[in-house]
């Protein structure tokens, strides 16, 4: 029964709930990236590369100029770039995008391992280069339970957040929106009504390297303030299973990112559960738990999340 | 263009096109290009030892590659390969290690058997999945490769575990070891290379000799027209995850056999993925993934001499997310091709 009052416990701590938020942030970041791609039908596996060169541009800008946000500003620029990268050969040259993703993957990793030594004159992890300070909010800290959560918390938390409602308020109520999701139905229906295929395609692939690149600045200067090579883990992938859980809509993404958030936060919160003994020997098991959820949630829930019909179909205009 | 032909040119093109773009990358962190592919050439070739070095490093890469690009060939895309060959090294370490009173005639088949058993059937979990519910491979086999990955780990720091240091399992019985053909140094190029070239010769006759073999490629040019011609779609993207993963498996099994003869924590080191760059470059053709992993074998061995006169090894991944992109988007490098040819 210990274990059961273990995991009351854990429910019970405020901390489970903040670690909850600050482990979904970069998920809701890159899952909104995916949505913004898919939508429009380019299917994007290298949000997981998208998100590691964020991470670390946003460490070298931060080094050199001091200013993190001009660090997170450079993220975006390095993201969006590179999003083109994807735009230009799944859209342009029609080349198999899963297959382009994982080039990108590929590069992003070679790429950030390559530069470390002669940036920063080591390999593996770079000196820690300063992070972006938390924001207290002055009431709300004193508030019991409540205030352990929200009382001080990164502004990405935040701008994550707005940026759900953002997005889900573009995709669904403007114009812009609609033609997104006319072109990743049915390109070719959208095309006869003098919508812009290609360009609203870019536009997706682009916008989805904007908020990966955020994703991956708050995992390094966000975060622990300093990068560490592949750091990203694998939460590309994790993002993309939120993404289609999600039902390729941004709030759905959300929660689905929380979920995860959520079930990794509780594997690290039962390892530091002073009830029950979590010997080095059995954390990797604990580690296993947001994977394995996610395989249960992608096979169970995916038979109801259709993606866009046209998703990774490049469009070709006959002429 | 004659398809062959441009089936063979585009790969070699984009890996020329890779090269001149690296060496772009090395002038500006200001190092001589020459120097680093001289040192590239010296330590994949440039010796006896080298050379046997290259050749062990590519034996578990034409094995990978073979699953990927069998995969590729039956329409499903198996990143999982890297997660196969982990747990099929690790379960059969897990048997070997008992197997010294068993004549090597039966304990290296019975080894391998193990390996490529449990690789079929850590793959067959995404191939069901997707046969069932539409699960996309892609996301379900990287979770898995998570899964092994923290599960092998387990393994050997805790019921595995043998001696302090770096965690591993016991060593597996001398009768499972594969046979040393050539000893070099302290290299030893054990027999694993054989076991792979064999392998892509049966898979090259699988595929275009064999019923199978044209059914998996039937539903992987087109499941519509397949499942109408009355092959099962459902049976064969199972079937063929499991003979892509039973390959990738058989990689762990030539790595604990001939290399390690243990599981370290860390065996795969990324083989599974460098098995789609093979694929690729090798046009899912099992003659040319012989090929293809060797180049990209060499690059691996190469790459540690090319770091010693200061460029990173992570160089050859850049070039090999070049080359993948590129084949990728083989419209860039066929527009080049005709563009030269209008020129002459």
């Amino acid at each position: 029964m210990r274990i059961l009052e273990a995991i009351f416990l854990v429910f019970a701590n405020p901390l489970f709930y903040k670690i909850t938020l600050t482990a979904s942030t970069p998920l809701i970041f890159a899952s909104l990236g995916g949505v913004y791609s898919e939508i429009t039908g380019v299917v994007n596996i290298a949000l997981e590369g998208i998100m590691l060169l964020g991470a670390f541009t946003s460490v070298v800008f931060t080094y050199f100029t001091g200013s993190v946000w001009i660090g997170i500003l450079m993220a975006v620029v390095s993201g969006v770039a590179f999003a083109w990268l994807h735009a230009w050969g799944s859209i342009k040259w029609a080349g198999n995008q899963v297959v382009l993703g994982t080039a990108l993957i590929l590069i992003a990793q070679g790429v950030t391992g390559f530069l470390m030594v002669p940036i920063f004159g080591k390999p593996g992890q770079t000196d820690f280069v300063g992070k972006v300070k938390e924001i207290k909010i002055p009431g709300l800290s004193d508030i019991p339970f409540i205030g352990k959560i929200f009382g001080e918390l990164s502004p990405f938390i935040y701008i994550a957040f707005i940026s759900v409602a953002f997005s889900w308020w573009l995709i669904y109520k403007t114009k812009l929106g609609l033609r997104m999701r006319a072109v990743g139905e049915n390109p070719e229906a959208a095309d006869t009504l003098g919508v812009n295929v290609y360009g609203i395609r870019y536009f997706g692939v682009l916008m989805s390297g904007v908020w990966a690149s955020l994703a991956g600045a708050y995992l390094s200067i966000g975060e622990v303030g300093h990068f560490r090579e592949l750091m990203s883990g694998g939460r590309g992938f994790i993002a993309l299973a939120a993404m289609i859980l999600g039902k390729y809509n941004p709030v759905g993404a959300m929660l689905a990112s929380l979920l995860f958030g959520a079930s990794s936060a509780f594997a690290n919160q039962m390892q530091s559960s002073s009830l029950i003994h979590v010997s080095a020997t059995v954390k990797p098991l604990f580690d296993m738990i947001p994977f394995v959820l996610t395989i249960i949630v992608v096979a169970g829930f995916v038979g109801k999340s259709r993606p866009p019909k046209a998703d990774g179909v490049p469009y070709e205009k006959v002429s | 263009m004659n398809k062959k032909v441009s089936a063979i040119l585009i790969p070699i093109i984009s890996v020329l096109i890779a090269l001149l773009i690296s060496t772009i990358i090395i002038l500006l962190i200001g190092k001589n290009p020459l120097v680093a592919y001289s040192a590239l050439i010296r330590g994949s070739f440039g010796s006896k030892q080298a050379i046997a070095d290259t050749i062990i490093k590519t034996t578990p890469l034409i094995l990978t590659g073979l699953a990927v690009g069998f995969g590729f060939r039956a329409g499903v895309f198996n990143i999982g390969a890297e997660g196969q060959m982990v747990m099929g090294a690790l379960i059969a370490a897990t048997f070997a290690g008992n197997f010294g009173l068993l004549p090597p005639i039966i304990s290296i088949p019975l080894t391998i058997l193990i390996a490529m058993l449990v690789g079929a059937g850590y793959a067959a979990i995404a191939g069901f999945l997707k046969a069932k519910t539409g699960a996309h491979e892609v996301v379900t086999t990287i979770m898995l490769n998570w899964i092994a990955t923290y599960f092998a780990s387990y393994m050997v720091t805790g019921p595995l575990k043998v001696g302090s240091g770096t965690p591993k399992s016991p060593e597996i019985a001398d009768s499972a070891q594969l046979p040393i053909l050539m000893k070099v140094g302290a290299i030893e190029l054990s027999a694993g290379i054989i076991i792979a070239v064999v392998a892509a010769i049966f898979m090259y006759i699988l595929l275009n000799k064999s019923t199978t073999g044209y059914e998996i490629k039937a539903v992987g040019f087109n499941p519509y027209a397949a499942e109408y011609g009355g092959i099962s779609v459902a049976k064969n993207i199972v079937l063929a995850m499991a003979i892509s993963g039973a390959l990738a498996g058989l990689a762990g099994a030539t790595e604990l056999m001939g290399v390690h003869h243990r599981f370290l924590g860390e065996l795969s080191g990324g083989k599974g993925f460098d098995g789609i760059s093979i694929a690729l470059i090798g046009q899912n053709n099992p003659i040319g993934i012989i090929f293809a992993a060797l180049l990209i074998g060499a690059l691996r061995t190469g790459s540690n001499e090319m770091q010693f006169v200061g460029v990173p090894k992570h160089m050859v991944m850049i070039i090999q997310g070049i080359v993948i992109f590129l084949v990728a988007a083989d419209r860039i490098v066929r527009t080049i091709m005709i563009r030269k040819k209008v020129e002459k």
